[in-house]
């Protein structure tokens, strides 16, 4: 299981978590204006690549608030989290 | 067809004549060549879904100056990880009949392949916990049946008939109202699937080479040419990605994007016991599956971790949930000790549906998005990926599963139907 570390609550174990998938996607702009491909991008297109990974996760059972963590996909390691909005966090 | 001998057919008169000399002179099952510089179709992934693919190539098609490339070991990624579960009672007529075609391919395996698979049709249960999960099973049940595929619908006590130790009591955490069953659906050894499969086509000239790691995917003008590998480059025609969960990383390297997300899906063996249950039980709302192997070992499956992940093993309390549901379906098993357990990386679709098909790079084609539910697909899938590389154009059983569905919203939604448990 993994040890999360939620920025507002301190490590938590992850049964605590949901996980809301790959960050910093995107909404494209205006509906009209935006072709199918790049709405098929924006809807399923996933990087999904092995080594470190920026993810969402949400603290369910807890503060209930959304946050991001750094996380390798092969070893699991978590290199750090982020506040939703902050610095390096952006979009 | 260079260097391969004639396959020495598996009989009772061949085990006999083996007897005689200690089991010390059985032919190795497959060669294993050194790479040669270029194949007209290079296979990428040696599991279960890659073998296939190469053997029907050879066997449908004629072609044969094929290799397949697996970075480790024969059957050493899902398909050695799986719950080995064959059915094909899926909801849309899409995937129904391509399940089903693999099942029609399960029931004649053994004899095509001269491997004993050992296919099992002991019957694929599907347990109802609620009314809606009922309303849900009969308009599954009916949806097969027009498909021409066989599927009844049982009550709690044909249930309990059949399954004696299932906790059916009204007052269960979890009643049972009923189930759907596909008495055609069962088990099949996995081991035996790759390599009966990897002797078939090593039969029929197709190289097996082991521990060569695809590192890149060689394109001149929007068409494949070849692929680097650990063990220096290999020219091809065509080139047929079959990675499971490593889809996406192969993906990139040919600049495309796939609607993929793997995921750790665990899966675990208790000690062997005498026969306590004779068929396969799934229950989707409770995610766990359990079925009893010829060893006697109970094989239970869990849900997927939510996380994407690589690493081949997950979280603890994701089986701890798992094992929670199985002991209030089946009390008697509370006491069983655990053998092994473990994870594989399966590649999750938006729809629960495999991608099987063209990509944009011309001569490459890609076979992935199984998901949690592969295994049963394996023929069939080989089947109809053989037919698309061959021909250049999709089986008419694949044409619905192309990547351009998610572009078109064409999408074969599984995941309320089958998706969840497989």
């Amino acid at each position: 299981m993994l040890l999360i570390p939620c920025p507002w609550c301190g490590p938590r174990a992850e049964s605590e978590f949901a996980c809301g998938g790959e960050a910093g996607i995107v909404r494209p702009g205006a509906p009209d204006a935006v072709s199918d491909a790049e709405w098929a991008d924006y809807l399923f297109m996933r990087t999904n690549h092995r080594g470190l990974h920026r993810e969402q996760w949400w603290h369910a059972h807890g503060c209930r608030r959304w946050f991001i963590v750094r996380r390798d996909t092969v070893t699991c390691r978590i290199d750090g989290v982020e506040k939703m909005g902050s610095a390096g966090a952006a979009p | 067809m260079q260097g391969a001998p004639a396959m020495q057919r598996y009989s009772i008169f061949s085990l006999l004549r083996n007897a005689l000399s200690h089991h010390e002179r059985w032919q190795a099952a497959w060669r294993s060549p050194e790479p040669r510089p270029a194949y007209d179709v290079v296979i990428v992934g040696g599991g279960g879904h890659g073998l296939a693919t190469a053997y029907y190539l050879a066997r449908e098609h004629g072609i044969t100056n094929v290799a397949v490339l697996e970075q480790g070991w024969l059957g050493g990624g899902n398909t050695g990880r799986n719950t080995t579960i064959v059915r094909s009672n899926y909801l849309w007529d899409e995937a129904a009949h391509l399940y089903e075609l693999s099942l029609k391919l399960w029931e004649g395996l053994s004899q095509d392949i001269n491997y004993n698979v050992m296919f099992s049709q002991r019957g694929v249960l599907n347990l109802g916990h609620s009314l809606q999960d009922m309303r849900d099973i009969h308009r599954r049940v009916n949806a097969n049946r027009l498909q021409g595929i066989d599927a009844e619908v049982l009550n709690a006590a044909q249930v309990k008939a059949m399954v004696p130790i299932l906790n059916t009591s009204p007052g269960a955490r979890y009643p049972v109202l009923g189930a759907s069953l596909q008495r055609r659906g069962g088990v099949a050894r996995h081991d035996a699937v790759a390599w009966g499969f990897a002797r078939a086509a090593d039969a029929r000239g197709v190289d097996i080479i082991q521990n060569c790691a695809v590192t890149g995917i060689r394109r001149e003008n929007g068409r494949v040419v070849g692929v680097e590998t650990s063990r220096g480059y290999i020219g091809a025609g065509k080139v047929g990605v079959v990675a499971a969960g490593n889809s996406s990383v192969l993906a990139a390297m040919a600049g495309l994007r796939l609607p993929l997300e793997s995921h750790p899906l665990q899966a675990l063996v208790s000690e062997p016991m005498k026969p306590v249950i004779h068929t396969v039980i799934m229950s989707n709302a409770v995610h766990g599956y359990i079925s009893q192997s010829d060893k006697g070992d109970l094989v239970i499956g869990a849900g997927i971790d939510q996380y994407a992940g690589y690493g081949q093993r997950g979280s603890f309390h994701v089986i701890e949930g798992t094992l929670a549901a199985i002991v209030e379906l089946f009390p008697s098993l509370s006491r069983v000790r655990m053998n092994r357990q473990w994870g594989g990386i399966v590649d999750i679709c938006p729809d629960a549906c495999p991608i099987l098909g063209k990509t944009p790079v011309r001569g490459l084609y890609f076979n992935c998005g199984w998901g949690t539910g592969g295994f049963k697909a394996t023929p069939g899938s080989g089947f109809v990926f053989a037919h698309t590389i061959a021909r250049d154009e999709p089986h008419p059983q694949n044409a619905a599963f192309s990547l351009e569905r998610f572009t078109s919203g064409y999408l074969i939604d599984e995941h309320g139907a089958a998706g969840v448990a497989h």
